[in-house]
C-alpha cells in the first residue's frame, strides 16, 4: 500500500491503495464516485472510460502507480450541470437504452470529439468501436456525436 | 419446478384491477412514497384457473400532494425497455398531469404491496396498460368531482390539463394540489361509472416521451446494482465451481488471506446437481475492503474441487448427438393431418437441419448485489433484479429469515435480458453478509459472467417439408431438441416444456394440411435460462429459412409465399392440435389474443411497401425477409446488404413493421426494435458458448464477441401500425425475425444457405 495524490474532476484526491490497483477501482471504491462502471476489466468494452489530460483510457487497465499527476476526468466533471456538448446530443437522440455503458461511450465520444471535431462517419465508427453496447444504440450514438461535433 | 414466468406458465390468468383510496393503515404502510395529500391504489384481483382468489394486492400508487407533485410508483424493473416512463406515462396522460411535475419512485419488492413484479415476457404494457389508465381515470374523476362541487357546476364540463382542472366555460382552473386536500374522506368512484378518455384525446400516449432518467443516466448520476455504497461495506468476490455441480473437497486460505485487504474467506454452499434456477453456486468468497482486494485475493486461494458428473461434458458432441436423434421418431408435441401420407405422395421434399449454439446475456453490467443482513436476522437488499420478489423469497430461504424481514430495492439495470430474474447472485451477497456480519457488495467479473451465465440453450432441429406436383405446401415435420430450462432443476426435464414448444414452433401458423411437430431428449449438463424471445430465437431461424427455401422452390416471392401460406384472415387456435399438451400463448387466453393471420399479412405488405421490396428487387438489390409473431406482438423484418468499401459485407439497411396494439411510447418502441436488430446481429454473426470438460471455454469479450459500431446494421427504419387494439410488448419481438431474414439475405448475395449460427457475413 502507498499513497498517492491524483487530480480528479480538477480537486487534488489523496488515496492509499495497493500499486497495481486499477485506476477504475480507486475511482469507484475509495473515491466513492459511481459515474464511471465496470464491464470487462481488459480494456475490451469501454465502460470504464475517463479522460487523463483529455484523452480516453481504459480506466480498468491502468494501475494508480502509472496514472502519475495527470488530469483524470470522470463523466462527473465532464460539465458542471451535465450539459457538455456530447451529453445534450445524448438527450436530444434518447440515446440510452439501460444506461449503464453510456457513461463511457460519451466520455470517449467527447475525447474523440476533442482530437478530431468532424468525424467522417467512418471515423466515429473506427472511434467508438472499443465502446460495447449490449442494448444496441451504436446508431444514436452516432446520430449524437454527429449533432454534437456541429455544436462544437 | 417453473417458475412464475408468464410464457412458462400452465395455467391462465384473470386479471380484474380495483381502484381503492389508501386507508390509514396503507398510508403507513407506504411510508416515505407518501407525502400526505391523495393517494390511490390500484389492485389486481387475480383469480385461478378455478376461479379462487389468489392475490389481492396494490400494485401501484398514485400520490397527489398539496405541492401539485404527483408521484407515481413505478412497480416494474427498469433494464433499458423504458418502462419506468411508459407505465407513468400512461396514468399522467389519462389523469392530465403536468409531465414536469411527475416523480418517479421504484417499488422495492413487495409480492402484497404490489402484485407480480416479475419483468419478464414482454409483459408489463401488456399486463398493465388498461389498470394505468383506470387509475389514471379514477384519480381525475376524484380531482374533477372536487372542483366541480367548489364551482357549483356539473362535473362533465369539467376536464383535466396540465395538472389543473379546468372549466372552460366560466374561465375557471384550479391546481391538483390545491384539491386533494378536500379529498381526504372522499371514496373512488363506482369503476363502472369511470370513463376513460377519448383515445384520441391523448397527448402523451402515442408519443415520444424521453425516460424519466435520461437526465440522471448522461450525467453518470444513475444508479445501477454496484453503485450503492453503504457504510463499512465489504466487497466479496467468489470462486464458483468451474464445472455445474461440482463441490469443494478442500481448500487453503492462507494466501488469500495475506493478500492486503482481504478479510474473510467464506465457503458458500451449493445445492449440486441439478443447480436450480434460483440457488447459489458453490464456491469459496473472498471478502475484502475492496474489490480489487477481493479479486487478487481471490486469485491466491488453492481449492480442491471433485468436479462431479458434468466433468466429460462437452458440447460439441451432445449437439452431434442431438441432431442426429432428430433423425429418429420424437415425441410428437402437435399434429394435424397425416404427414407421413403426405411425405409419401410428395413430388417434391426438403429436408433440413439447424444448429444453434449456447448463447450467454452478456449485459455490460456484470451481477452485482448488495445485501446488508442485521443482528435482529432482517435483511436489506439492493440489487437490479428483473424479479425482486423472487429475489426476496430466495434470499428469505437462504439465510433462513422470514419474507417479511427481507427487504429488497431495485436499482436500474444494466442490462437484463433475461439474466437478472434469476436471484443467484443476490442469494451470495445475503449469504457472506450474514457470515461475515457486515453489508457486503458481491461482484461479478466479466469472467464469472460468462461462465456462469443461465444460458440460451443450444439446440439442434431438422425440418421437413412436402411439396405436391402442383407446388402445394402439403406437409411440414418439425423436429426439434434442445435442454430444456426445466433441466436446470429437475433431471427429468428432458424434453422442451410446452411453454418453450409454444415459443415460435407449436405455434405455426402456416395453412399447411398435414403438420407433426416433435420434440426429443436430452439432458441439462450447465444453467439454462431464458434469453431475450427465447426459443423463439431458434425456432424462428429454422422456420423462417426453411420457408424461404420453400418459396423458391415453389417459384414465389418470399413475401407472396408468405401472405399466401398464412391462408384466409383469421383467428388460428392451436389446442385442438396439440397433443398431450397445452398451447399456453404466452399465458394469455386465446380468446382474448388470438393469433390472427390478417393481422401478420398486414406487417408483412406493409414491410414489402416501406422496404421498396418489390423495386428493390428488380434492381438487384440484395435482401432478405422474414416475419414472425413472439410475444402477442406481430412483426414482419427486411434486411439489406451491400458490399463495403473494403470488399466486406455490410447490414446498409433494415425495415422493421411492428403491430403491437396500441403504441404507448414510440421512441422507446423503436428503440427496442433499433436495439434488438442489434442484440440479434451478435446471435447470428458472432457470439457462441462452448463447454468442453464441463467448462465454459469462453471468458471475456475478446472470445465471446458481441458486436461493435462498425458491425452494426446502418440505418434501422422502424414501422408502427397505428392501432387501438389492446397493446402487446417490444422487448423481445425484435429479435425472432431478424435472424432468418439476415440468413436469407445471406444467401441471396452468395448462394449459400445458412444452417447453422453463427455465421459470418
Amino acid at each position: 500500500m502507498a499513497k498517492y495524490t491524483l487530480t480528479v474532476n480538477g480537486g487534488s484526491k489523496e488515496v492509499d491503495a495497493a500499486a497495481d490497483m486499477p485506476l477504475l477501482w480507486v475511482i469507484r471504491d475509495l473515491l466513492g464516485m459511481k459515474g464511471t462502471k465496470f464491464g470487462c476489466g481488459q480494456s475490451l468494452c469501454g465502460a470504464c472510460t475517463v479522460h487523463l489530460d483529455g484523452v480516453a483510457i481504459r480506466s480498468c487497465s491502468i494501475p494508480i502507480s502509472e496514472v502519475g499527476d495527470g488530469q483524470i476526468t470522470t463523466i462527473e466533471g465532464l460539465s458542471e450541470n451535465g450539459d457538455h456538448p456530447v451529453q445534450k446530443a445524448w438527450i436530444q437522440h434518447i440515446v440510452p437504452q439501460c444506461g449503464y455503458c453510456q457513461s463511457g461511450q460519451i466520455m470517449n465520444a467527447a475525447s474523440l470529439l476533442n482530437s478530431n471535431p468532424n468525424p467522417t462517419d467512418e471515423e466515429i465508427e473506427q472511434g467508438m468501436e472499443g465502446n460495447l453496447c449490449r442494448c444496441g444504440t451504436y446508431n444514436r450514438i452516432k446520430e449524437a456525436i454527429v449533432t454534437a461535433s456541429k455544436s462544437l | 419446478m417453473l417458475p412464475n414466468i408468464p410464457f412458462l406458465k400452465k395455467g391462465k390468468r384473470e386479471d380484474q384491477s380495483k381502484i381503492f383510496v389508501a386507508s390509514r393503515r396503507d398510508f403507513l404502510k407506504l411510508g416515505s412514497l407518501a407525502t400526505g395529500g391523495l393517494i390511490l391504489g390500484v389492485s389486481f384481483q387475480c383469480s385461478g384457473p378455478k376461479g379462487e382468489t389468489v392475490t389481492f394486492a396494490p400494485n401501484v400508487y398514485i400520490n397527489i400532494n398539496s405541492d401539485n407533485e404527483v408521484t407515481l410508483v413505478a412497480h416494474r424493473s427498469e433494464m433499458g425497455t423504458g418502462i419506468r416512463t411508459s407505465l407513468p406515462q400512461i396514468v399522467a396522460d389519462e389523469l392530465g398531469a403536468d409531465w414536469s411535475k411527475i416523480k418517479i419512485v421504484q417499488a422495492e419488492g413487495d409480492e402484497e404491496k404490489y402484485g407480480n413484479q416479475n419483468t419478464d415476457g414482454s409483459f408489463s404494457i401488456r399486463m398493465f396498460y388498461e389498470p394505468m389508465l383506470r387509475a389514471g381515470a379514477t384519480a381525475r374523476y376524484m380531482l374533477i368531482a372536487a372542483a366541480a362541487a367548489d364551482w357549483e357546476v356539473d362535473a362533465s364540463e369539467c376536464i383535466t390539463q396540465d395538472g389543473m382542472v379546468i372549466h372552460s366555460g366560466k374561465g375557471k382552473k384550479v391546481n391538483f394540489g390545491d384539491l386533494v386536500g378536500k379529498l381526504k374522506d372522499a371514496p373512488a368512484p363506482d369503476p363502472a361509472q369511470v370513463k376513460l378518455k377519448d383515445f384520441s384525446s391523448y397527448k402523451l400516449i402515442g408519443t415520444d416521451l424521453p425516460i424519466y432518467d435520461l437526465k440522471d443516466i448522461v450525467s453518470g448520476k444513475a444508479v445501477f446494482g454496484a453503485d450503492v455504497d453503504l457504510p463499512n461495506m465489504k466487497i466479496a468476490v467468489v470462486k464458483r465451481s468451474p464445472v455445474i455441480g461440482a463441490t469443494v473437497i478442500s481448500y487453503n486460505d492462507e494466501k488469500a488471506l495475506a493478500v492486503p485487504g482481504v478479510l474473510h474467506v467464506v465457503k458458500i454452499e451449493g445445492i449440486g446437481f441439478p443447480p436450480g434456477l434460483d440457488k447459489a453456486l458453490e464456491g469459496v468468497a473472498v471478502v475484502a475492503e475492496s474489490t480489487w482486494s477481493a479479486i487478487k485475493g481471490r486469485e491466491a486461494l488453492e481449492i480442491e474441487w471433485d468436479l462431479g458428473e458434468n466433468q466429460n461434458y462437452n458440447s460439441d458432441e451432445q449437439q452431434a448427438a442431438m441432431l442426429e436423434s432428430t433423425k429418429s421418431k420424437g415425441k410428437i408435441r402437435r399434429e394435424r393431418g397425416d404427414f407421413d401420407k403426405a411425405s409419401r405422395s410428395a413430388s417434391k421434399s426438403i429436408e433440413r437441419t439447424y444448429e444453434v449454439p449456447f448463447y450467454a446475456h452478456a449485459t455490460i453490467e456484470p451481477p452485482a448485489a448488495i445485501a446488508d443482513v442485521k443482528e435482529d436476522g432482517s435483511c436489506e437488499v439492493w440489487a437490479p433484479s428483473q424479479h425482486p420478489q423472487w429475489a426476496r423469497g430466495a434470499v428469505a430461504a437462504a439465510i433462513g429469515a422470514d419474507v417479511a424481514n427481507v427487504k429488497v430495492n431495485v436499482t436500474l439495470l444494466g442490462g437484463g435480458f433475461g439474466r437478472k430474474s434469476k436471484p443467484d447472485f443476490v442469494v451470495e451477497a445475503a449469504v457472506l453478509s450474514k457470515a461475515v456480519k457486515a453489508p457486503v457488495r458481491v461482484q461479478w467479473t466479466r469472467e464469472d459472467d460468462l461462465h456462469f451465465d443461465f444460458f440460451h440453450s443450444h439446440s439442434a432441429q431438422r425440418i421437413k417439408a412436402s411439396l405436391d406436383a402442383a407446388g402445394n405446401l402439403t406437409g411440414w415435420n418439425h423436429h426439434t431438441v434442445f435442454p430444456a430450462i426445466g433441466s436446470t432443476s429437475s433431471k427429468e426435464e428432458v424434453h422442451p416444456s410446452d411453454g418453450e414448444m409454444g415459443l415460435g414452433c407449436t405455434d405455426f401458423p402456416f395453412d399447411v394440411p398435414n403438420i407433426r411437430i416433435e420434440s426429443h431428449e436430452s439432458t441439462g449438463n450447465t444453467r439454462v435460462g431464458w434469453l431475450r424471445s427465447v426459443s423463439n430465437i431458434h425456432h424462428a431461424f429454422a422456420i423462417h429459412s426453411m420457408m424461404d427455401e420453400i418459396a423458391e422452390a415453389r417459384g414465389k416471392d418470399p413475401l407472396e409465399n408468405a401472405i399466401e401460406l398464412l391462408g384466409a384472415d383469421r383467428d388460428i387456435t392451436f389446442q385442438s392440435e396439440m397433443v398431450d399438451g397445452e398451447y399456453g400463448n404466452y399465458g394469455e387466453k386465446i380468446e382474448d389474443y388470438p393469433w390472427n393471420t390478417g393481422r401478420m399479412k398486414n406487417v408483412i405488405r406493409t414491410v414489402s411497401e416501406k422496404s421498396n421490396w418489390a423495386t428493390n428487387k428488380a434492381n438487384g438489390k440484395i435482401m432478405g425477409f422474414a416475419a414472425h409473431k413472439s410475444f402477442l406482438t406481430y412483426v414482419a423484418c427486411v434486411v439489406m446488404l451491400e458490399k463495403g468499401a473494403d470488399g466486406g459485407t455490410i447490414i446498409s439497411d433494415v425495415h422493421y413493421v411492428v403491430d403491437c396494439g396500441v403504441a404507448v411510447n414510440t421512441d422507446r418502441i423503436r428503440s427496442q426494435f433499433e436495439g434488438g436488430s442489434q442484440f440479434a446481429t451478435s446471435l447470428a454473426t458472432t457470439s457462441k458458448i462452448t463447454f468442453d470438460k464441463g467448462q465454459v471455454q469462453q471468458n471475456n469479450f475478446d472470445t465471446y464477441k458481441i458486436i461493435r459500431m462498425p458491425a452494426s446494421p446502418k440505418n434501422i427504419h422502424v414501422h408502427i401500425i397505428e392501432s387501438q387494439i389492446k397493446p402487446t410488448g417490444v422487448g423481445e419481438p425484435p429479435v425472432p425475425p431478424f435472424i432468418p431474414a439476415l440468413a436469407n439475405a445471406m444467401y441471396q448475395l452468395n448462394g449459400k444457405r445458412i444452417y447453422k449460427l453463427p455465421f459470418t457475413v
